[in-house]
C-alpha cells in the first residue's frame, strides 16, 4: 500500500465520531466573525455598526491577491466591530452580529438537488472561488483562488484531493466523504476544469474503509477521477508527503507543489467549491468535529463561522469536569484555546476536549541522542539539532540546517522519549529565521 | 668522531642563520602596529564583556575609544563616570558627563491586579509564550512572568518575585547594560535616568489598548485618560498609542501625576512618605 517513505509516526487514532452523522448546529445568539480567517492580508470590513446583514452577504472584502472575502454566516444586526481572541491565541478584529432569524441572500440555491453540469468556464470558476471566500479547509486556510491560478511558465498535469485526515480524533472529512461524496466528486471535476487537468487522484487513509469503498463506487461515474487507499501514517495529510505517497514526486525544499506539476486540495475544499460554483453559496459554514474521551455526546456538526466554541461544547453535552485542555484542530498540530468564547473559523476542523491527566506535558529531560526525532521527521531534518540551535540563539546556523522547511507537524515532539519541547523551540527558531530573511530582503 | 660533531655544529648554525634572516624579513613585512594605549585602556575597563556599550566586549570598546576623536556617544554603563574619567586621562581627552541609567519594568500586573484567565503549560521561555498567544492574562502587552530577563542578567541584579510573578530589579546592582531590554520579547524594560536616592516615577504599563479593554484586563493599566498630561507643569508627559510616557529628563519629581492617576498606573518609588495635611476634625452632629 502506498505511503511516503521517510519519517512519520502512528499516534493512537481515537476516531470516536467516525460513525456519527453530521448534524446542523443550532444558530447561536451572537456570532463574532474574524476578518482574518486565512493566510494572507486580513480582509477589509465594508459594513458599519448597526447595519442589517443577510446570511451569505459579504461583510469584509479581500485586500490584495493572497486574501479572501469574509461573508456573514447569519442574518441580523451588526452589534459592533471589536477585537476578539481567536483560535491562534491573539487578538484580531471581528464583526459581532446579533442573530435575528436566518434569512439567506436570495441568489443562494438552498435546494438539496445535486447539479452535475458545470456551466462556468475555467476563469469564471477561479473568480467564483475568490468571490465566495474559499480557502483551504484542511487547516492551513490558504486562499484557493491563488492555488487555482497557475502562473505563466508552470503547468499542472494532475490534481490531488486530500481525504487523508491523518490527525487523530478528527472525522469531519471522513463524514463529509460518506455523506456528501457526490458533491465532493463534482467539486473535484470543477477544480479539474479550473486547472485544465484531465486526471485527479483522491487519497484516503486505510482506516476509513467505508469512505474508500463509497468514494470508489461513486468515482466510477466520473471521468479521470480515481480513489487510492493509503497506509495509515502521520503526517500523510501534509501536501508534500501526500504528493510523494500518491505520485512519487518530491517537492524540493522551499518550493511549491506546482513546481512538480501538481496541486493539492482538501475534500472539504472540494465540497465548498461545489457549493460555491453550483449552488452560489459562499463559504460561511463548515464541518467541525467535537470530540474527546470524556465528552458525553461527541459528534460532527455543520457550524456557521463565528459561532463561539462554547455553543459547540454545549451541543456535545457540556464541558466535562476534569477537562484540562481544549484544542482547536487536531491533537498533533492544533492549538490550545485560552477561552471557550473563541469563534469557529474557516480553518477549525475540530474541537477536542482533553482530560487533565492527558493534557499535562511530560517533564523535559536531557536529550539522550537516541535520534527518534530524526527518524520521525518526514522532511529529513534533525529536530534535536534545530531545537538546541534555537535555544542558544544560533539562528544563522539553524537557517543553514533548513529550519524553514519544518511544517510543524509535531512528529518529533511526539516521538521524543525524553519529553523535550522540540517543536516549541523549532517554531521559535523558524519564525526568527523567517523574520531575519525578510529583513535581509528589505535591506537589499 | 670530531668531524661528525663539527658538521653537526656547522649545519645547525647555518640553519639557524638562514631561519633568522627569513624570520627577520617576515617579521618586518607582516608587522602589525598596535597602539599600546589600547592595553592601558582595557586595563581600566570593568572586564565584564557585557556588551552594554554596544561593542562586542571590553577589548573592542577600548579599541574604539583609542580610535575615536571624541568620547561622544561612547560610554561604559558598567564603569560609569569613574572608569570613563580614567580612560579619558590615559588618552588625554575629555569624558562627557553621561547620566547613569537604571532598568525599570513597565508593567505592574501582579495577579492581584491582572487576573489569570488561562494556564500556560509550555516551555518556561518568554519568547515561546509570546509567540504562542497573548499570555495567561487578557493583557497582550504585559509581563509573561517566565523570566527571560532574569536569565539574561549577568550581574545578578534581577530576580523573580514569586508573589507578583514579576521580575524585580535591584537598583544598586543594575549597571544598565541593556541585556534584559534585549531579552524581553514584549519590550517591557526601559533604561531610565537614575535619580538621586534611586527615586523613580514612571508609568508602569505598556498596554496600548483603549481604556476599556485595558482596564478590564488589568486594574492598574494606563487608560490614556490624559489626566497626568494636564497636571504636569513641565511637559514631561506625552500620550502615544493610548499609553502615557513620562520623560525622565524633563520630570522634576513633583509627584503630581501619581496622585492624579485614576488607575494608579504611575509608580513612585523610594520617595519619603507624603506629608499628609492635618485633617480637620469633623464633628458629627448628633441629632
Amino acid at each position: 500500500m502506498k505511503t511516503f517513505p521517510v519519517g512519520g509516526v502512528h499516534p493512537p487514532e481515537n476516531k470516536l465520531t467516525a460513525g456519527i452523522a453530521i448534524q446542523y448546529l443550532p444558530l447561536p445568539l451572537t456570532v463574532a466573525i474574524p476578518v482574518s480567517q486565512h493566510i494572507g492580508t486580513p480582509a477589509n470590513v465594508i459594513i458599519n455598526k448597526g447595519d442589517s446583514v443577510k446570511t451569505g452577504q459579504v461583510i469584509a472584502e479581500n485586500k490584495g491577491f493572497v486574501s479572501a472575502n469574509i461573508h456573514s454566516s447569519v442574518s441580523g444586526k451588526v452589534n459592533r466591530i471589536d477585537t476578539v481572541i481567536d483560535s491562534t491565541g491573539f487578538k484580531q478584529n471581528a464583526v459581532f452580529i446579533d442573530v435575528e432569524g436566518d434569512e439567506w441572500v436570495s441568489t443562494i440555491d438552498r435546494s438539496s438537488e445535486i447539479i452535475t453540469d458545470i456551466k462556468l468556464s475555467s476563469d469564471e470558476i477561479t473568480k467564483k472561488c475568490l468571490e465566495s471566500g474559499i480557502v483551504g479547509l484542511g487547516g492551513a486556510t490558504f486562499p484557493s483562488h491563488v492555488k487555482l491560478t497557475v502562473p505563466a511558465g508552470k503547468k499542472c498535469d494532475i490534481l490531488i484531493i486530500n481525504g487523508v485526515e491523518c490527525e487523530p480524533y478528527l472525522t469531519s472529512d471522513h463524514r463529509l466523504m460518506l455523506e456528501r461524496g457526490e458533491e465532493i466528486l463534482i467539486g473535484t471535476s470543477i477544480l479539474m476544469k479550473a486547472l485544465k487537468v484531465t486526471r485527479a487522484m483522491i487519497g484516503i487513509e486505510n482506516n476509513k474503509q467505508d469512505a474508500i469503498s463509497h468514494m470508489t463506487k461513486l468515482a466510477s461515474a466520473f471521468q479521470g477521477i480515481s480513489v487510492h487507499a493509503l497506509k495509515v501514517k502521520y503526517p500523510q495529510g501534509a501536501e508534500k508527503q501526500l504528493i510523494k505517497a500518491l505520485i512519487n514526486r518530491e517537492v524540493p525544499s522551499g518550493r511549491l507543489p506546482l513546481d512538480v506539476n501538481t496541486v493539492v486540495h482538501n475534500v472539504g475544499t472540494a465540497f465548498a467549491v461545489y457549493e460555491a460554483v453550483q449552488k452560489n453559496k459562499p463559504l460561511f459554514e463548515r464541518v467541525v468535529t467535537i470530540t474527546g474521551k470524556q465528552v458525553s455526546k461527541p459528534g460532527n456538526y455543520f457550524v456557521r463561522t463565528g459561532t463561539p466554541v462554547s455553543k459547540l461544547i454545549e451541543a456535545a453535552g457540556g464541558l466535562p469536569d476534569n477537562t484540562g485542555k481544549i484544542i482547536s484542530g487536531g491533537p498533533m498540530m492544533g492549538k490550545s484555546l485560552s477561552n471557550i468564547e473563541v469563534p469557529v473559523v474557516k480553518g477549525t476542523s475540530g474541537i477536542i476536549l482533553f482530560p487533565k491527566n492527558e493534557s499535562e506535558r511530560m517533564e523535559s529531560r536531557p536529550c539522550i541522542r537516541c535520534a527518534k526525532c530524526v527518524s520521525a521527521c518526514a522532511l529529513n531534518l534533525e529536530p534535536y539539532l534545530l531545537m538546541s540551535l534555537s535555544e542558544k540563539d544560533m539562528f544563522e546556523r539553524a537557517e543553514r540546517e533548513r529550519i524553514t522547511d519544518c511544517m510543524e507537524c509535531g512528529s518529533c515532539s511526539f516521538a521524543c522519549p525524553a519529553g523535550r519541547p522540540l517543536l516549541d523551540y523549532i517554531r521559535l527558531g523558524k519564525s526568527t529565521v523567517i523574520k531575519m530573511a525578510r529583513e535581509r530582503l528589505v535591506k537589499k | 668522531m670530531s668531524l661528525t660533531i663539527l658538521i653537526t655544529v656547522i649545519s645547525l648554525s647555518l640553519l639557524a642563520l638562514i631561519s633568522s634572516v627569513i624570520l627577520y624579513f617576515v617579521a618586518r613585512k607582516f608587522k602589525i602596529f598596535e597602539d599600546p594605549r589600547i592595553d592601558e585602556v582595557q586595563e581600566v575597563l570593568p572586564a565584564a564583556n557585557c556588551g552594554g556599550c554596544g561593542f562586542a566586549g571590553c577589548r573592542n570598546f577600548a579599541e574604539a575609544l583609542v580610535k575615536a576623536e571624541t568620547f561622544e556617544g561612547l560610554n561604559c554603563p558598567v564603569g560609569g563616570a569613574e572608569v570613563m574619567g580614567k580612560a579619558a586621562k590615559i588618552l588625554g581627552r575629555e569624558a562627557p558627563v553621561v547620566d547613569p541609567l537604571v532598568a525599570v519594568l513597565l508593567c505592574n500586573g501582579s495577579p492581584e491586579f491582572r487576573p489569570r484567565t488561562s494556564l500556560y503549560n509550555g516551555v518556561n521561555d518568554c519568547r515561546i509564550a509570546h509567540s504562542l498567544y497573548i499570555g495567561e492574562t487578557d493583557c497582550s502587552y504585559g509581563c509573561l512572568s517566565r523570566g527571560d530577563c532574569v536569565r539574561a542578567c549577568n550581574f545578578e541584579a534581577m530576580y523573580m518575585n514569586p508573589e507578583t510573578g514579576l521580575p524585580v530589579i535591584i537598583d544598586e546592582k543594575c549597571v544598565s547594560c541593556g541585556a534584559c531590554v534585549k531579552a524581553c520579547p514584549r519590550n517591557l524594560i526601559e533604561l531610565r535616568k537614575k535619580a538621586k536616592k534611586d527615586r523613580k516615577i514612571y508609568v508602569a504599563c505598556s498596554n496600548c489598548d483603549k481604556g476599556g479593554p485595558a482596564k478590564r484586563a488589568c486594574k492598574v493599566a494606563c487608560i490614556a485618560c490624559t489626566k497626568c498630561v494636564k497636571v504636569c507643569e513641565f511637559n514631561a508627559i506625552t500620550i502615544e498609542n493610548n499609553l502615557a510616557y513620562i520623560d525622565a529628563f524633563k520630570c522634576t519629581f513633583c509627584r503630581k501625576c501619581a496622585t492624579e492617576c485614576p488607575t494608579c498606573s504611575i509608580l513612585e518609588l523610594n520617595f519619603p512618605p507624603r506629608k499628609t495635611k492635618p485633617e480637620t476634625q469633623e464633628e458629627t452632629i448628633m441629632v
